[in-house]
């Protein structure tokens, strides 16, 4: 079985986001980079059925310019077999899902993870348009995944609870806690990534029909009313009066 | 040319997002025809009206009453030509999204999901989505003719046009390889408040000790007609369930009311909380970080604060 693993490139959930060039750039400095959040469960999953299935392989891809090399480093340290470099800019879903959607296809992957969402572009549309693009089923997001030869049973969130669904390979899953429990790269896994191949490809000409004019931030918030905890009248009539919620 | 918006129901009643959905697509100007899938009460299509559809297609067949997002993909691709709509409007969900990256891609349609507000058409058509789960925006110039947009809670308001709709039976064939996924079993939680759709939301943080005490939050919740929530180490501790944790890593909430109580506010909790209209912060330590995302803070017990607040609430009806 041949397992392909999409990860992002994306600032750290604790960052500060900033944007420079008359806000048409995220403003990378000071900013710690690591594996998408979401990818990260897919890809703790992927060496999981791995390490359960005879024969099967890892490869992880990403969209993205050379400065995503330590991150698909690290995916390489924590198992991954081999990886693939898309060289371009991830500009957007439709753009990065007809790149991943080019590999899978040449690779023969029988089994697609990758995050419910990127946690810069929140789009959560990729794995639906991968999918759709090798038209092949796809589910997201993906809360359980256990195999049994060519089937899958999965579980997916819904709103306000949960779906059990069972579909046939080849299939695209886009993961979430609780697939599988994060894996940290150990010494052994972090000196063998290096020799790991990691293949570069330049990317698919695409027009997606989406082109990005400018990035804002919003307003900033004003300040906090302090309310006595033993007046939580008060509280009533500012919500009732002032802000009009209840 | 009419807009054709994706309706979506819940117990024969339709989403509050998919009006939201239906206003949004009065508001770009022009004719709007919703279509909805699987069992629906008629007078709640005909509703819809309301809200500014002149028209609801109604796909009837019982195989849809589930929601399989492949063969809605290719009912929507087919009720796309048949109005001869350019534009499909829906409201992000674990349904909607699916589809409208399916129905993008099957009619070379420009894409944009998590859009908070209506397109500025002054230069082209330009939407704003919600990016990094909450901290900014980005302007996006849909190009296309083609569009599929996807939408946050609270893109637009669901306000009466006072209107009224014609509800037409549909019926599209579609192939048996849309309903490869088969789907076992689903588990909901009924006749709460869901919290995704939650106009307001009590949600407890470890500040509360233990699961025994969610008692008082959902007494809280009970008079407020609030959903709960709780924040990332309470469902992983097994306090809650997974589908109520709010958050980077959860589900994000955008209500007009958010009350935290016992959460100090830490970034990955505050980023799945950024949309709220107002904040309420009640936590006993006056350092707790999610102050200062806060419109209103009680610094104090939540033991004791919720009951008493629980019963002002009660006598301020």
């Amino acid at each position: 079985m041949k397992i392909l693993v999409c990860i992002t490139h994306v600032p750290d959930t604790t960052s500060k986001i900033n944007f420079i060039e008359g806000n048409t750039k995220f403003d990378p400095s000071g900013v710690q980079f690591i594996i998408g959040p979401y990818d990260d469960y897919a890809l703790a999953r992927a060496i999981e059925l791995k390490e359960a299935t005879a024969g099967a392989t890892v490869t992880v891809l990403n969209v993205g310019p050379a400065d995503t090399e330590p991150t698909i480093r690290k995916a390489l340290a924590i198992g991954a077999d081999d990886a693939i470099r898309i060289n371009a800019e991830p500009t957007d879903s439709f753009f990065v899902a007809t790149q991943i959607a080019q590999e899978a296809k040449a690779g023969n992957y029988t089994l697609i993870l990758m995050g419910r969402e990127s946690i810069d572009f929140n789009g959560g549309v990729v794995h639906s348009l991968v999918g759709e693009m090798l038209g092949i089923p796809s589910v997201s997001p993906v809360m359980k995944l256990e195999l049994s030869g060519n089937v899958a049973k999965l579980t997916r969130e819904i709103e306000g609870g949960k779906e059990e669904v069972e579909v046939s390979l080849p299939l695209v899953a886009g993961c979430q806690e609780p697939i599988a429990e994060w894996k940290i790269p150990n010494m052994r896994g972090i000196m063998s990534a290096r020799t790991k191949p990691l293949k570069v490809v330049e990317p698919k000409t695409v027009d997606s029909g989406v082109k990005l004019q400018k990035f804002e931030l919003p307003p900033p918030k004003g300040a906090v009313k302090m309310i006595a905890a033993d007046n939580v009248a008060e509280l009533v009539n500012l919500l009732k009066n002032e802000a009009k919620v209840i | 040319m009419p807009t054709l918006v994706f309706v979506e129901s819940a117990e024969g009643k339709i989403k509050k997002t998919s009006l939201e959905a239906v206003a949004y697509a009065h508001a770009l100007g022009t004719p709007v025809t919703a279509i909805a899938l699987g069992a629906v009460d008629t007078a709640e299509l005909e509703s819809l009206g309301k809200y500014g559809a002149q028209k609801v297609l109604h796909v009837a067949d019982s195989k849809f009453n589930q929601g399989v997002i492949q063969a809605y993909a290719s009912v929507l691709t087919q009720a796309l030509a048949d109005e001869k709509a350019d534009i499909l409007v829906l409201a992000d969900s674990s349904l909607g999204t699916p589809i409208a990256a399916r129905v993008a891609a099957r009619t070379g349609s420009s894409l944009a999901s998590n859009v908070v507000a209506l397109p500025d058409t002054s230069t082209g058509f330009v939407v704003k989505r919600s990016i990094y789960t909450g901290k900014a925006f980005a302007n996006v110039a849909l190009n296309n003719a083609k569009k599929v947009i996807s939408l946050k809670k609270n893109a637009a308001e669901a306000k009466e046009v006072g209107g009224a709709a014609s509800v037409t039976p549909y019926t599209v064939s579609v192939p048996d390889a849309d309903f490869a996924v088969k789907i076992l079993s689903s588990e909901k939680a009924t006749g709460e408040v869901l919290l995704p759709e939650a106009n307001i939301v009590v949600s407890g943080g470890r500040g509360m000790k233990g699961p025994e005490h969610w008692g008082m939050l959902e007494d809280l919740a009970k008079v407020l007609h609030a959903a709960t929530g709780c924040s990332k180490p309470v469902s992983d501790l097994g306090w809650r369930p997974h589908h109520e944790h709010v958050g980077q890593t959860g589900v994000k909430v955008a209500p007009q009311l958010y009350v935290a109580v016992g959460i100090s506010g830490a970034i990955q909790h505050l980023a799945g909380v950024n949309s709220s209209k107002y904040i309420v912060v009640i936590n006993k330590d006056a350092e707790a970080p999610f102050f200062k995302a806060a419109d209103y803070g009680i610094v104090g017990d939540a033991f004791e604060v919720i009951p008493k607040l629980t019963e002002a609430l009660k006598a301020a009806k």
